[in-house]
């Protein structure tokens, strides 16, 4: 993985002697509550409803095992001993006090990492395929053009003060695993006619109050003309996105009123005149990725034998094996998702004794690194076969071996109510008590894969309109009610999820969910999976038993 | 009144004039719209220096044409989050190749300067209640930069002196 260099690391740590001076003038008073917002929040720090929420940035979702420790460091420090991740593949922490945020910032520039623009209007953490470099789809690892991304969009002194948060993913593989559509800027690595690889470029993807699919603006961009084309991009947006009315202000309102072809115009005339003045050098390119070459495998083709034994006696191995590891392109090798969606724990929280562990066991299974995926697991991307069976006890006893990744119950989900000052309603304890539908894997297991979103405010955190089946919490009165989606989609098919009809109480919307998933099992066919049988049944159906009894 | 310019605290000798009669002398500033209304008149003007006031709702491209007249633009933020100040700056720089006093008015923060100087602004204009020397020392905030801009030409992985080496911090 990236490894600061002498620059990278005084950047960093000229960026926490800044938040402290600025957190000193804030509470003497220099700065004013409204100057201080958007200060604090390009430092990922928000007020929040009973303390401040922190959030940190991993790059593209990776980190090394000291990187955890430190995490784990600031937990039990700082915290309540616990850490929330998202599905920007960052982290967050809860709990920690305004004042002693630049220490927790300080302990984290000596680790290399930092919570610079993780907030605020400006170029967000860059994420991209928790598959990256390990998958066998892959066209070329995206990771190095994430870190040339990430070093350029760091402190821009240009777009700092955007109209609107900006968030840029990178997809290498043809799969899409990074939800690119949906991003400010999507970009896949894509080969011409000639063979060369480059970036197909979309924009205007976004979710939020107004959740639209991003559109191709350039089928094909030369590696070398990466930076000076974001550039482009991000003036246009700078200058002429719009600034009257915080809900119409993200780039996808402007490429929409203006339509994407005057708008790819724009960007065209604007990169023509900077093309040449801002190039991205193959020495550069060849410097990053050196970053990322692949660590000492050793291929072993006749580890199937020893895990079938294990298998055949141990169904919950078995069961483990299927659910929560994925393929890895050297033989003898898989990935290994760490579910964090425990029935007993909130969607996405660990706690300092478990970030402890997965660090060593990174250290011992999986070459000292870990990732953070976007549905708000971790991923050991290199174990090998021979290795899982003790790694999968391991991760039992710590319980991160859930086996139901890719399930109903790995439903992602923001903090809701419960933490966030935006929610009009809970969102954790519908996620409770989804879990309590299923005290049988067996049935979870049969449904397969179905994704389901809760967020607890139209700011949409948790991607409600793009999950298969979205909940949504809207405030009525006072009183918390949930609107229901399905059909939506953030891969390859993107696509915006229907609502049901209308909204249902609080103490409804399990059943809900419970008759959704008994309509499936009557009509499907064969294999069908959950998102096919919506797409080809609609939601008829579907509303028709829900709403049967009311 | 003190302004900072070219990183010094100095004492400013422009006036920016309104609806009121423009002096026969001393150095003025005028919005685009009393330019545009007054720009014969302006121009004839011999008793001193003249400057625009520019604001993020103009276009620059009505002012490229007569850049040469002026010695000074003065970008108005009419808040301090309105970042297109930031683009205006960098495109007069290297886009109009403006070479006079290129200053921010209006809302902004000691907090800014050191971006707004990266995209060309060399002058600033604070409230009486800012503390100058907290704005001048915000300057030097910053040690290294990862991008091109409008006082560096090129990318750290261009700049000889400063290209970063490899394995140099501490893990």
């Amino acid at each position: 993985m990236y490894q600061y260099n002498e620059f990278d690391q005084r950047l960093v740590n000229e960026r926490v002697a800044q938040y402290r001076d600025q957190t000193r003038r804030y509470l003497a008073g220099k700065l004013s509550d409204e100057q201080f917002r958007p200060l604090r929040l390009m430092n990922g720090l928000y007020l929040q409803r009973h303390a401040p929420m922190l959030r940190i940035a991993i790059p593209y979702g990776l980190l090394a095992s000291r990187q955890l420790r430190m995490l784990a460091h600031i937990a039990r420090t700082y915290d309540r001993g616990y850490a929330h991740f998202t599905t920007r593949q960052n982290v967050q922490f809860n709990w920690p006090k305004l004042e002693q945020v630049p220490d927790i910032l300080a302990d984290l520039a000596s680790v290399q990492m930092h919570a610079i623009q993780t907030s605020g209007n400006c170029v967000r953490n860059v994420t991209s395929d928790h598959l990256a470099g390990i998958c066998i789809d892959e066209i070329e690892d995206p990771r190095p053009y994430c870190e040339i991304i990430r070093q350029w969009s760091t402190l821009h002194p240009e777009f700092a003060y955007l109209p609107r948060k900006f968030k840029i993913a990178v997809s290498g593989a043809p799969q899409d695993r990074a939800a690119t559509k949906l991003h400010d800027i999507g970009l896949y690595l894509s080969k011409n006619e000639t063979g060369d690889i480059g970036f197909e470029v979309l924009v205007g993807g976004g979710l939020g109050r107004t959740p639209i699919i991003g559109q191709p603006i350039r089928p094909f961009l030369e590696k070398r003309h990466l930076l000076s084309y974001l550039e482009a991009i991000l003036r246009v947006y700078n200058l002429y996105g719009r600034r009257d009315n915080k809900y119409k202000a993200r780039i996808k309102i402007l490429l929409k009123e203006l339509g994407v072809e005057r708008f790819t115009e724009r960007v065209e005339k604007e990169w023509r005149q900077i093309k040449d003045l801002l190039v991205l050098d193959q020495a550069e390119i060849d410097r990053v990725e050196n970053h990322f070459s692949p660590p000492p495998y050793e291929p072993n083709v006749a580890a199937e034998e020893i895990l079938d034994v294990h298998k055949q006696h141990d169904k919950s191995f078995a069961t483990w094996l299927i659910h929560n590891t994925g393929q890895h392109k050297i033989a003898g090798y898989a990935a290994v998702f760490l579910s964090l969606k425990s029935p007993t724990a909130p969607p996405g929280d660990i706690t300092q004794q478990q970030l402890d562990a997965v660090a060593d066991l990174a250290d011992e299974f999986s070459f000292g690194q870990v990732r953070s995926t976007h549905r708000q697991n971790l991923l050991l991307a290199d174990v090998k076969k021979s290795d899982l069976y003790n790694l999968w006890q391991e991760l039992e006893a710590l319980d991160l071996a859930t086996p139901n990744v890719g399930t109903v119950t790995d439903l992602i989900c923001c903090p809701g109510l419960d933490f966030c000052s935006l929610a009009n309603a809970a969102s954790i304890s519908v996620a409770k008590g989804i879990h309590q539908l299923f005290d049988d894997f067996d049935y979870l297991h049969d449904l397969g894969d179905i994704k389901i979103n809760i967020s607890g405010c139209m700011n949409g955190c948790a991607h409600q309109s793009v999950g298969h089946i979205g909940i949504l919490g809207v405030d009525k009165k006072g009183v918390e009610w949930y609107q229901i989606t399905l059909g939506g989609s953030s891969e390859n098919d993107a696509s915006l999820g229907d609502r049901l009809g209308p909204a249902v109480p609080k103490d409804r919307v399990v059943d809900a969910i419970a008759t959704i998933l008994k309509v499936y099992t009557e009509q499907r066919m064969d294999e069908e999976s959950f998102l096919a049988a919506v797409r080809r049944i609609g939601i008829k159906p579907f509303k028709k038993q829900v709403y049967a009894n009311h | 009144m003190q302004i900072i310019k070219d990183k010094e605290i100095i004492e400013d000798h422009w006036q920016h004039i309104a609806d009121d009669p423009i002096p026969p002398e001393g150095c003025i500033t005028v919005s685009l719209n009393r330019w545009k209304a007054e720009k014969d008149r302006l121009i004839a003007r011999d008793g001193g220096e003249i400057g625009l006031r520019v604001s993020t709702e103009d276009s620059l491209d009505e002012i490229a044409d007569d850049l040469k007249h002026f010695q000074l633009i003065a970008l108005g933020f009419p808040t301090f989050t309105d970042g297109r100040t930031f683009s205006f700056a960098r495109l007069l720089r290297e886009r109009y190749h403006f070479q006079g006093e290129l200053r921010v008015i209006g809302d902004f923060l000691p907090d800014q300067v050191f971006f707004l100087s990266r995209v060309g602004v060399n002058a600033f204009e604070f409230d009486e209640t800012t503390d100058l020397n907290d704005a001048l020392s915000a300057l030097n905030t910053f040690t290294v930069a990862y991008q091109a801009a409008a006082d560096e030409a090129e990318p750290p992985y261009r700049r000889s002196l400063s290209k970063p080496t490899e394995g140099d911090a501490s893990m």
